[in-house]
């Protein structure tokens, strides 16, 4: 099966830019056709009066103002980034603001800023040395100034908060004060920067508030893009076909063009019809009556039996590769006195971002404008230049702080597409373009289907004779990147199981007998990435099925893994640290019991541990949570708590409930059969940050791939019956 | 035309008697701190006060509301980000992405109204919008520090990360 959501003109630009979304490191350059590299000296001579350099300008008054080219979607990259800039700055704090770069900014300096693609967990690890740099930079050119004014050697000054110090002739200055003269020097030499030691840092490292968490937040005042008001704008909303691959067959435009508010209704593409109005709701109710007729396509008969036996097929088939085959794990386990074998299956889910879809488009003869919450600018822009068939360098994208973003809003780009034909029809005219819940459920990039035979067997003594998992299921790179497939093996989908030593998301254990294996199984429906993307499934195939082979091997879930992880000693740090937080293995009270998972992802280590009680009745309560973090250096291990915090919210709401398919279609079209998990549910956290320090890792994502393993291992611990497949209605349990 | 008092205000607005409260609210009286999240009332993201209740505005019809009701929306609730539910938000840096923010402050100033000293199942019960970046745990903490419930409070934010 294939998709067919879009048309052919969409798939071509689609194709271009998520290449380049998708490889390493961004290099969104490859849609922009845009060198990379920084370009000092265009950047220069482009500054504003007041720019020291690219990150950081100050302003008379002592404000500095630090640039920031990542998204901030609530995963708090903003101010761990100005927090970066600001320690090797030697600013004050308190007078740090910051702005956002455009992408048109960063094109008209030869992206002189960077990536400002925000996935992957990438925010801060990929860009934490030349932040650093840039504030280092910054400081070193404000105290030559300060040393030029005074005739005296720079080496003489000290700094601190944002004062720069002469000791032997008892003079200062504020950073203010020599802004304008600093910004006309030369930049140093890179290689004449050195960076502080991190056990030096005073403002990065710490637990500092939020940055951008001011009032706006508190009072309604924060304008996102569902918020954008612009002089004479117009509203519209869209409906696409919904089932994934069929396309519009007519629709009655006279019954609702008497509405009132209504200007237009028409088909933007072969699947998508618009309704404009002078309101959105006017817009809305417009839509809720028009009637359409779809040509539903060659996936109106699909249902989530008939995907389910399409990816059961795999779990046997020959047409798998191996990726890890180590020995020979199907060998060992046949000759092996024990063994067990598991079905596991994991279902499709949504992202549901609390802000719908939107986005603002305003096009003229000669530009375009784009007003979007966007997890990548610069991809936002590259689709507006395509879409509006105006050259980049006319175009231009106010990317807003997003409703959440979870990884919706960084691939296709689907609504800039959508925002971009019905603007064309009002030439001058801004129109916001909003999706509706309903709207948004039924057209994700959903978290892919995913299943995995595990199979294993167990020695006399009690050990793990040898490991074989096969996963099978659909392919995000099949949907978004074919080009990232290599010689028909998709190692995207088996993330968290590699075996590579310099990989970002490798498997714990060692064994002389290890295989995993995908089959690729593909459907109708689009998919993406979801918060954790391919570490979610895989770290509950491979967490729970080990908690499996221990009952096997009747030992302890945690010895049995200690000794497969001599040789991962970053892996076996964060599982001793959350063990030991959670008080492994001393008593709990009645009723209760606990689940360790460990796995890695986004070049993060982490480990949870679960405290859970079942009733009679099969009510799960998960009462607490204890995990360990290993990413290396930390910026600020409050706002890393809280990610770890909401990946525990996000994760275990894949408890609940489910996208489920029926008649081509998604079932669940808003939150009443949707579930999402409420206060109710949240259990305690707590957080323990065992870093190592050599290395930089990812904070939003690792941690979730943890979560639902570690809560599953605690529900078997409980029941003796292993949760194989969620969400855990199907197995006649509820969360409370 | 429909007379409302909102934030103390009166605005007449010309609209079908069927558009909902939160739909004025935002695209006639302009004030768009009250977020459009799901339209079924399920996810509280458009959470105001109506005569000192929390209500979900997404499927109040305006025709339902007398120009006597007192309509509070997330920009009246205090001068100043000063309620003691806002102050307690900031402190605990609980908002994340905060899209949903509004309506969770609305529900807890509504909840502490009625019980100054909420229990954890008072909030349980109470707090049932919905937020995607997981801010719960310190929604809750916030909760009982906004109430001066020390010890529950300090219970609730132990989380502290510790390296």
């Amino acid at each position: 099966m294939e998709h067919a959501q879009q048309s052919a003109l969409q798939d071509v630009t689609r194709r271009k830019f998520m290449v380049s979304t998708a490889a390493a490191g961004g290099g969104l350059a490859l849609g922009l056709q845009l060198p990379f590299g920084a370009a000092p000296a265009a950047a220069q001579s482009a500054a504003a009066a007041d720019e020291i350099n690219l990150w950081v300008v100050v302003k008379p008054d002592d404000t500095c103002v630090i640039r920031i080219a990542r998204a901030e979607m609530g995963q708090g990259t903003l101010t761990g980034l100005a927090q970066l800039v600001a320690e090797e700055l030697e600013c004050d704090w308190k007078k740090v603001a910051t702005e956002q770069i455009t992408p048109g900014q960063n094109l008209a300096r030869k992206r002189a800023w960077g990536d400002m693609s925000t996935s992957g967990s990438r925010g801060i690890r990929q860009s934490h040395d030349y932040v650093r740099s840039g504030g280092a930079a910054a400081r070193m050119m404000l105290m030559q100034a300060a040393a030029s004014e005074w005739g005296v050697p720079v080496g003489e000054l000290t700094v601190a908060n944002g004062v720069i110090s002469h000791a032997a002739s008892r003079r200062r200055t504020s950073f203010g004060r020599v802004a304008a003269a600093a910004a006309k020097l030369t930049p140093p030499d890179p290689k004449t920067i050195t960076l502080k030691p991190i056990k030096e840092w005073k403002i990065a490292g710490k637990p500092l508030r939020r940055i951008d968490n001011t009032r706006g937040k508190l009072d309604g005042s924060q304008i996102y893009a569902m918020d954008v008001r612009l002089p004479g704008m117009l509203h519209a909303t869209v409906k696409q076909c919904p089932v994934f691959g069929g396309r519009l067959a007519s629709f009655d435009a006279a019954k609702v063009t008497g509405m009132p508010g209504v200007r237009k209704v028409f088909a933007i593409s072969p699947t998508t019809v618009a309704v404009v109005a002078d309101t959105w709701w006017r817009a809305k109710k417009a839509m809720d009556a028009l009637p359409i007729v779809w040509d539903e396509g060659p996936h109106a008969k699909v249902n989530s039996a008939s995907i389910d036996a399409h990816l059961r097929t795999g779990l046997t088939s020959d047409d798998a590769f191996a990726d890890i085959n180590t020995g020979d794990a199907i060998k060992a386990i046949a000759a092996a006195p024990r063994k067990v074998e598991a079905v596991y299956s994991l279902p499709f889910t949504a992202h549901t971002t609390m802000e719908p879809m939107n986005c603002t488009v305003r096009l003229t003869a000669d530009r375009a404008e784009l007003w979007i919450p966007t997890q990548s600018a610069e991809a936002s822009m590259a689709v507006l230049s395509s879409s509006s068939g105006l050259p980049l360098d006319k175009c231009e994208v106010y990317a807003l702080n997003l409703g959440g973003g979870f990884g919706r809003r960084i691939g296709s780009q689907d609504v800039v597409r959508q925002g971009v034909a019905i603007a064309k029809e009002f030439p001058g005219v801004p129109v916001k373009m909003l999706w509706t819940r309903e709207e948004d459920q039924a057209h994700g990039l959903y978290r892919p289907i995913a299943m995995a035979r595990m199979t294993a067997g167990v020695d006399e003594q009690g050990n793990l004779a040898g490991m074989h998992i096969r996963v099978s299921g659909q392919s995000i790179n099949a949907f978004a990147n074919p080009a990232a497939i290599k010689d028909g093996r998709d190692r995207r989908q088996l993330q968290g199981l590699w075996d590579t030593l310099e990989g970002d998301a490798q498997i714990g254990y060692t064994h002389p007998n290890l295989r995993t294996e995908y089959a690729m199984r593909n459907t109708h429906l689009p998919v993406g990435p979801w918060r954790g993307v391919n570490t979610n499934q895989n770290g509950i195939f491979l967490e729970c099925f080990m908690d499996e082979a221990a009952k096997l091997a009747n030992r302890d879930p945690l010895e049995f893994r200690r000794v497969l992880m001599r040789e991962r000693p970053k892996h076996l740090g964060v599982l001793n640290a959350a063990a030991e937080k959670a008080g492994w293995g001393k008593p709990l009270p009645k009723g209760v019991f606990r689940g360790i998972a460990q796995f890695m992802g986004y070049g993060s280590y982490s480990a949870a541990v679960a405290e859970v009680s079942v009733s009679a009745k099969g009510e799960v309560k998960v009462h607490r949570m204890v995990f360990a973090l290993d990413c290396g250096n930390v910026v600020n291990p409050d706002q890393t708590a809280a990610q770890i915090e909401g990946s525990v919210a996000y994760g275990m709401t894949t408890l609940l409930g489910e996208i489920s398919v029926d008649a081509g279609r998604v079932v669940e079209t808003n939150f009443h059969n949707f579930p999402v998990m409420k206060v109710k549910e949240m259990p305690k956290v707590e957080v323990v940050l065992p870093l190592t320090g050599d290395f930089w890792g990812g904070v939003g994502e690792p941690t979730i791939c943890v979560v639902v393993p570690a809560i599953l291992n605690a529900i078997f611990a409980a029941t003796g019956k292993p949760v194989r497949s969620l969400p855990l209605s199907k197995q006649g349990l509820t969360l409370i | 035309m429909f007379q409302l008092n909102i934030n103390g205000r009166v605005h007449k607005v010309d609209v079908e008697p069927d558009t909902p409260l939160l739909w004025v609210i935002r695209e006639q009286v302009g004030l768009t701190g009250t977020k459009y999240g799901c339209g079924v009332a399920q996810c509280g993201a458009c959470s105001i006060h109506y005569n000192g209740e929390v209500m979900r505005s997404c499927v109040l019809p305006v025709s339902a509301v007398k120009p006597t009701d007192r309509i509070v929306t997330i920009e009246g609730l205090a001068r100043d980000a000063s309620h003691p539910v806002q102050r307690a938000w900031a402190e605990l840096d609980v908002a994340q992405c905060g899209f949903c923010q509004s309506g969770q402050i609305m529900a807890a100033a509504a909840l502490l109204r009625k019980k100054s000293r909420p229990t954890d199942g008072d909030i349980d019960e109470a707090m049932t919008n919905i937020c995607r970046c997981g801010t719960y745990h310190r929604i809750r903490a916030a909760i009982h520090r906004a109430a001066g419930n020390r010890s529950a409070a300090a219970e609730a934010d132990n989380n502290n990360a510790t390296a």
